[in-house]
C-alpha cells in the first residue's frame, strides 16, 4: 500500500499540484497518484498524478474519449461497478486511501455527490428524489426531510421555481430544472465534495449559464470537481484546471495561467481550437 | 369516383403487365429487372391472402368452440349451479353444483400467483442485477430456465409428487410429526399443487421480469449508487417499482397458463370428490379442469351430465378470464400510479 502523500511535497510541480501561491487558503483535499486504469486490456489513465484543493473548483478538460469521465468516475469508485476494470495507483480524499480494504464504498458515496451528463432524476415526485439520499440513511422525520428539501431546492437555484409543485412528477420539468434537480439531490446529503460530469453538455445556454452560476455559488461549500470539454466553460467557473490527452494529463495549472501562459504546446493548441 | 372509371384503368394494367412479361421474354438485359418487379407484387398480394385467410380460420375456429360450448352448456348454467356443492349427486344437472370447484381453482391459482412471483422476480433480479452476464452459473442458470419451458406439464405434475410430496412432505412429517400413522404433509395437498403450478410458471415470470429490468435506464441505477445507496435498496427503492407493470404481466401469463392446467394437479392435489371445501393448505380440492375429465369420464348417467359438462367448461373459462382481468386491472392501476411520475 503506498504511503499518503505528503501535500507539501512539490511533485513536478507545475504539472501536478498548480500553482499554489494564489490559493493557499485552500487545502489539497484529493490526491491521485500514479492512477491507471485498464478496461481490460485497453488503458485509458496512464501514471494521473494531481492534487486538488478544497473548496475550489477544478475543471477537467480533454477531448471526448482522453478519460475525463474514467477519472471522475475512480475519485468515488464508480469504476467498481464495471466488469474488468483494473486500477494502479492511489487516491488520497481527505489523507483516506479511497482504494484501501477497509473503505467502505457506501459511506465514501456519501461523502462524494456525483452529477451526471445525462440528467438522470429518478421518476418520483420532485420531493422525492431529494429526499431519496437521506432517507436511505434512515432519516423518516417529516419535519427534517422537508427542511432539508427546501434548503436543497434552495440551493440549486430551483426552489422559487418548484415550491408549489414539490408532489408532483420531477419528469415533468425541463432539461435545465432537471439537471439542478439533480444538483439538488446530490447536495441533500451534504457531501464534501461534487463531481459533475459534463452536468450541461445537453443544456442550452440559458439552462447553462444557470448551472454555470450555481456552481460558483456552490464552490464557497464544497469542492468541486467538474469534467468538461467546453473550453469557455472551464475558463468561467474554474480555478484550477487540468488538461487530458489520451489518458494522460498534460498540463494542471491555475485557470488563469493555464489559458494565458500554458507551459506545453499540447495544451495552447488545445486551448486555441488547433485540436480536438 | 365510378366504377366505370376504374374498369379501364384496371384493364389498362392488365395490358401493361403482359406487354411486360413479353418484353421480359424477348429481352434478356431487362430480364432480371422485371423479375424483381413481378416478385413484388405477385407473392404480396398471395401472402396478404394466406395471412388473412389463417387469421380467418383461427377467428372462426375459436367462434366455433365457444358458441358450441355455450349453446350446449346454457341449459346447465344457473345461479344454483355456481354456487352449490356436490353433496347430493355431483352427475345430476339437477342437483350437481360447481362451487367446490371454483373455489379449489381460484385457490390454487391465487396461491401459485404468491408462490412464483417472488421466486421468479429475485432471480430474475440475482440474473440482470447481481450475476456477472458472462459467468458460467448464470449460463446454467438461464439454460434451465429456457428449457424448464419446454417440459411438458403432465412431467411437472411427477416431479411435483415425487420432490414435493415424497420428499419435502415426507421429510417434513418424519421430523415433526413422527409416529402419526396417517401423513399430513406427504400426500397431495393444495399446497403441492400450488407450487408445482409455480415451477411450471416460473420460466415466464422470469423472462417477463428479466425484460422489465433490462428495459430500465442505468442512469436510474448510478444515480442511486451515486448517492450513497447499497446495491439492495437500489434495486427495491429505484429498479424493482420501475420493472412492476412487467413483473405483473409475467403473473397475467402464468395466471393464463396456470388455470387450466389439469396434469401438474392430477397427482399433487386434485381430488375426485370431496363432500367439503379444504379446510388448510395440506388439505386436497377439487378443482374445475379436472372435474370436467370426471364428468367426461365416470358420469353413469351421460345425458343427465352433458349439461353439466358444457356447463363446467363455461365456468372454467369464465374463471380463467375473471383471472386475468383481476391481473390486468391490477397492473393498470400500477402502471397509472408509475405514469403519473414519468
Ligand atoms: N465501460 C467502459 N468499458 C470499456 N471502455 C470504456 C468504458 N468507458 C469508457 N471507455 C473507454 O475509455 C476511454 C475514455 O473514456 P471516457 O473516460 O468516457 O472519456 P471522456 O469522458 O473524456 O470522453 C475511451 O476510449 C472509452 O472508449
Ligand atoms: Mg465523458
Amino acid at each position: 500500500m503506498p504511503a499518503p502523500m505528503d501535500p507539501l511535497v512539490k511533485l513536478d510541480s507545475r504539472i501536478t499540484v498548480g500553482s499554489t501561491e494564489d490559493h493557499a487558503s485552500h487545502a489539497p483535499l484529493i490526491e491521485v497518484k500514479d492512477l491507471s486504469l485498464w478496461y481490460g486490456t485497453a488503458n485509458a489513465l496512464d501514471h494521473i498524478t494531481v492534487l486538488i484543493r478544497e473548496r475550489v473548483v477544478t475543471a477537467f478538460i480533454g477531448p471526448s474519449g482522453c478519460g475525463k469521465s474514467t477519472f471522475l468516475r475512480c475519485l468515488n469508485r464508480m469504476n467498481d461497478l464495471i466488469d474488468h476494470v483494473r486500477i494502479a495507483g492511489s487516491v488520497h480524499i481527505a489523507s483516506q486511501d479511497i482504494y484501501s480494504h477497509e473503505v467502505d464504498v457506501i459511506e465514501l458515496r456519501k461523502r462524494i455527490g456525483m452529477v451526471f451528463q445525462k440528467s438522470n432524476p429518478f421518476p418520483k415526485s420532485i420531493y422525492d428524489n431529494i429526499a431519496y439520499g437521506l432517507r436511505i440513511q434512515g432519516v423518516r422525520d417529516r419535519a427534517a426531510l422537508d427542511e432539508a428539501v427546501e434548503k436543497s431546492l434552495r440551493d440549486a437555484a430551483l426552489w422559487e421555481e418548484v415550491k408549489d409543485r414539490l408532489h408532483s412528477s420531477a419528469m415533468g420539468l425541463s432539461g435545465g430544472q432537471q439537471q439542478r434537480l439533480c444538483i439538488a439531490r446530490a447536495i441533500a446529503i451534504r457531501p464534501e465534495i461534487i463531481l459533475m460530469d459534463e452536468p450541461a453538455s445537453a443544456l442550452d445556454p440559458l439552462a447553462t449559464a444557470r448551472i454555470e452560476d450555481l456552481i460558483l455559488e456552490l464552490k464557497k461549500e464544497f469542492t468541486i470537481v467538474i469534467v468538461t470539454h467546453n473550453m469557455q466553460q472551464a475558463a468561467r467557473i474554474s480555478d484550477f484546471t487540468a488538461f487530458f490527452y489520451l489518458g494522460k494529463l498534460v498540463e494542471y495549472d491555475t485557470t488563469a495561467r493555464m489559458f494565458t501562459n500554458p507551459a506545453r504546446k499540447q495544451t495552447e493548441d488545445y486551448i486555441t481550437g488547433r485540436f480536438g | 369516383m365510378s366504377k366505370v372509371a376504374i374498369r379501364p384503368e384496371s384493364f389498362d394494367t392488365q395490358l401493361r403487365k403482359r406487354r411486360r412479361w413479353q418484353r421480359m421474354l424477348l429481352r434478356d438485359e431487362n430480364l432480371a429487372w422485371d423479375i424483381r418487379r413481378v416478385g413484388v407484387d405477385l407473392p404480396s398480394s398471395v401472402f396478404t391472402g394466406l395471412t388473412g385467410g389463417a387469421t380467418l380460420m383461427i377467428v372462426g375456429i375459436l367462434a366455433f368452440i365457444l358458441a358450441n360450448i355455450l349453446w350446449n352448456g346454457w341449459s346447465g348454467l344457473s345461479w344454483r349451479f355456481v354456487v352449490a356443492g356436490t353433496t347430493e349427486d355431483m352427475f345430476d344437472v339437477n342437483k350437481a353444483g360447481v362451487f367446490p370447484m371454483i373455489f379449489g381453482t381460484a385457490a390454487r391459482v391465487i396461491l401459485m400467483t404468491l408462490f412464483v412471483i417472488p421466486v421468479g422476480v429475485i432471480t430474475a433480479v440475482y440474473l440482470t442485477e447481481y450475476a456477472s452476464p458472462t459467468s458460467p452459473v448464470t449460463r446454467i442458470i438461464r439454460g434451465a430456465v429456457n428449457n424448464l419451458a419446454g417440459v411438458p406439464s403432465i412431467v411437472f405434475g411427477l416431479f411435483g409428487l415425487g420432490f414435493f410430496i415424497s420428499f419435502v412432505g415426507g421429510h417434513l412429517d418424519r421430523l415433526f410429526l413422527p409416529g402419526t400413522a396417517e401423513p399430513v404433509w406427504g400426500k397431495p395437498a393444495l399446497v403441492w399443487a400450488s407450487m408445482t403450478l409455480a415451477v411450471m410458471t416460473l420460466p415466464v415470470v422470469i423472462v417477463a421480469t428479466e425484460e422489465s429490468l433490462r428495459a430500465i435506464l442505468p442512469g436510474l441505477r448510478e444515480a442511486s449508487l451515486a448517492l450513497g445507496a447499497t446495491k439492495l435498496q437500489t434495486v427495491v427503492k429505484v429498479v424493482l417499482p420501475q420493472a412492476l407493470p412487467g413483473i405483473l404481466t409475467g403473473g397475467i401469463l402464468a395466471v393464463s397458463r396456470a388455470a387450466g392446467e389439469v396434469a401438474p394437479i392430477l397427482f399433487t392435489g386434485a381430488a375426485y370428490y370431496m363432500a367439503h371445501l379444504p379446510q388448510s393448505l395440506t388439505d386436497q380440492f377439487m378443482d374445475l379442469g379436472y372435474h370436467v375429465y370426471v364428468l367426461s369420464t365416470q358420469s353413469p348417467n351421460i345425458e343427465l351430465t352433458r349439461p353439466i359438462l358444457y356447463a363446467t367448461v363455461v365456468v372454467l373459462l369464465g374463471l380463467t378470464f375473471a383471472l386475468n382481468v383481476a391481473a390486468i386491472v391490477i397492473r393498470s392501476r400500477v402502471r397509472q400510479r408509475l405514469r403519473a411520475m414519468h
